[in-house]
């Protein structure tokens, strides 16, 4: 596994922590303040901040700006990068860009099909697929070339991240696409959101099997939920995602104005069965368009304070 | 075969309204055996503009023909003459023929009769399915025989995306997850190595990205 010196994340989790990351989604405009209200929101809570790149095929400020936002901010992000929109060429030039820019981690994605977002009459790219894009990330890195073979003048050394999804289909084969990212550079993953444990639980331990859970640091993703209508819509309407139905019915056996406090209650309890599995080596909050709860949740689930420099350098995390 | 889907009536009419005489010209070949534009296809297409003109008052004849196919000069040359009696030709064969005619015929208009869509099958009575992007550089042996390049939404080369549910692509919910079925059949022959294999990027050089392409055959060439 690679882990970056200047990766903040990096840090936390090569020494043994118990990392937490959390999502931002950029606005649908040219306003930075928005991303920094959000990024001030998350500072302190979290080791880094992913930042999303036109999730759901909807056109959002760029991945690249918003990440340079908060980085400006001390925030550490996490760049996603998906190969739906950009060639090969763009996708390395990017890379280049966004390092230039002091961005460490990248998260490697295919991305959501256009046909999900505002504007499904647009081509999509797809010149290169996810893991080829880890592949990429990772030799512009480690050997210094693009992917031509050209000697890069400074090469883009990041921290590798690839998404997973133990809950999609053939289940066999999730741990099979995993050991590819794996094999392919990813030094770290985030998951889907988990409901269901039992199926998560079933999938890392394919990957303990596989041996997988030593190569790779595996952050599980978490959402809180806000009411018994978006389990309902995870449940049947985003694809990928799996939310039993005891979690909605969960949701809907509250009065609405409780809805929420007990989105979170699940979100802790997950967590902290999460924390129980081993070779989860972090959490990743998906608070949609929630962000402010995310400290609330750090604070509760006993994952603040964070590390700081200081401590990652001597290998300490909150949990010791 | 390459198949294709005849236009709106309503949309062919108003591309004719500038003409008098029209010549309808059907292809023999692919067009034919995808109900698109062959013999049968022309005839019915005459009536149905013929009825949507008299119901809008419109003056305009037509002449019906079918040639084998109209990607090849030896056959479209016997349109000639029928081209010649007529103001423009309202082809029903697919882009590469309509282009072949505008070749041939450089002063009378070509219109399209049918959309083009993709090089496919008949899967089932009444289903036709892409199976082939003709990209230039099969590579049908590393997948089990099925085309992710064609057959998955995102072109993914190493694996399912997390939306594959049930056999089902997340993007079409009535389309199969083309990794899955090169799952299935890769385990099906007992060749489930290949799936751990990387499978690097692919050259798009010799697909339609590195322009329009030309098959040169010199032990053809007079």
């Amino acid at each position: 596994m690679n882990h970056p010196a200047d990766s903040r994340l990096a840090g936390v989790l090569a020494a043994g922590g118990f990392a937490v990351t959390a999502e931002c989604g950029p606005p649908r405009g040219a306003d930075p303040a928005v991303i920094r209200r959000k990024g001030a929101l998350l500072a302190g809570y979290v080791d880094a901040v992913n930042v999303t790149d036109n999730q759901t095929a909807i056109v959002r400020l760029s991945s690249i700006a918003a990440s340079a936002h908060l980085a400006a901010m001390g925030i550490e992000p996490v760049m996603q990068m998906v190969t739906r929109d950009r060639n090969r060429i763009a996708l390395q030039s990017d890379i280049l860009g966004a390092y230039s820019l002091g961005i460490r981690n990248i998260l490697c994605l295919s991305g959501d099909h256009q046909r999900f977002g505002s504007q499904p009459e647009a081509l999509n790219v797809f010149d290169i697929d996810s893991i080829n894009l880890v592949r990429t990330v990772h030799d512009m890195g480690a050997a210094g070339k693009d992917m031509s073979g050209f000697a890069l003048q400074g090469a883009p050394k990041m921290f590798i991240g690839a998404a997973a999804n133990p809950f999609a289909d053939p289940l066999d084969y999730r741990v099979v696409r995993l050991a590819k990212k794996i094999a392919a550079g990813a030094a770290f993953v985030q998951t889907q959101c988990v409901f269901n444990l039992e199926r998560f639980a079933r999938w890392m331990a394919m990957a303990r099997d596989e041996g997988l859970t030593e190569k790779v640091h595996i952050l599980a993703g978490v959402t809180p939920l806000k009411s018994k209508g978006m389990a309902q819509y995870m449940a049947n309407q985003v694809a990928g995602m799996d939310v039993p139905e005891d979690i909605i019915l969960r949701m809907g056996s509250v009065p609405k104005e409780k809805a929420r406090e007990e989105g979170v209650a699940i979100c802790l309890e997950t967590i902290a069965a999460l924390r129980q599995i081993d070779g989860v080596h972090g959490i990743h909050i998906m608070a949609i368009e929630w962000e402010e709860v995310v400290a609330d949740i750090v604070k509760a689930a006993r994952l603040w304070p964070r590390p700081g420099k200081a401590e990652q350098a001597e290998g300490r995390s909150p949990e010791d | 075969m390459i198949v294709a889907e005849r236009k709106p009536v309503a949309e062919i009419k108003n591309s004719l309204a500038p003409y008098d005489k029209v010549l309808i010209l059907g292809c023999g070949t692919c067009v034919k055996t995808c109900f698109a534009g062959g013999e049968d296809e022309v005839a019915v297409l005459a009536s149905a503009l013929r009825l949507a003109l008299k119901q809008s008052g419109q003056q305009l004849r037509f002449e019906e023909l079918t040639v084998e196919r109209q990607c090849e000069d030896e056959f479209i040359q016997e349109a000639g003459p029928a081209v010649g009696r007529n103001a423009a030709v309202l082809s029903l064969a697919c882009g590469a023929g309509v282009q072949a005619l505008a070749r041939r015929f450089a002063a009378v208009p070509v219109l399209p009769g049918v959309n083009t869509t993709f090089i496919g099958v008949l899967e089932k009575p009444g289903l036709f399915t892409e199976e082939c992007a003709g990209c230039g550089d099969c590579q049908l042996a590393t997948f089990g025989g099925i085309c992710p390049f064609t057959r998955c939404a995102k072109k993914l080369l190493n694996g399912p995306c997390g939306g594959s549910r049930q056999g089902r692509c997340e993007v079409h919910p009535d389309t199969d997850c083309a990794w899955h079925l090169i799952i299935e059949r890769l385990n099906a022959l007992g060749q489930m190595d290949r799936l751990k294999t990387y499978v690097p990027p692919k050259s798009w050089n010799r697909s339609l990205a590195g322009g329009p392409r030309k098959l040169i055959r010199k032990d053809h060439v007079l």
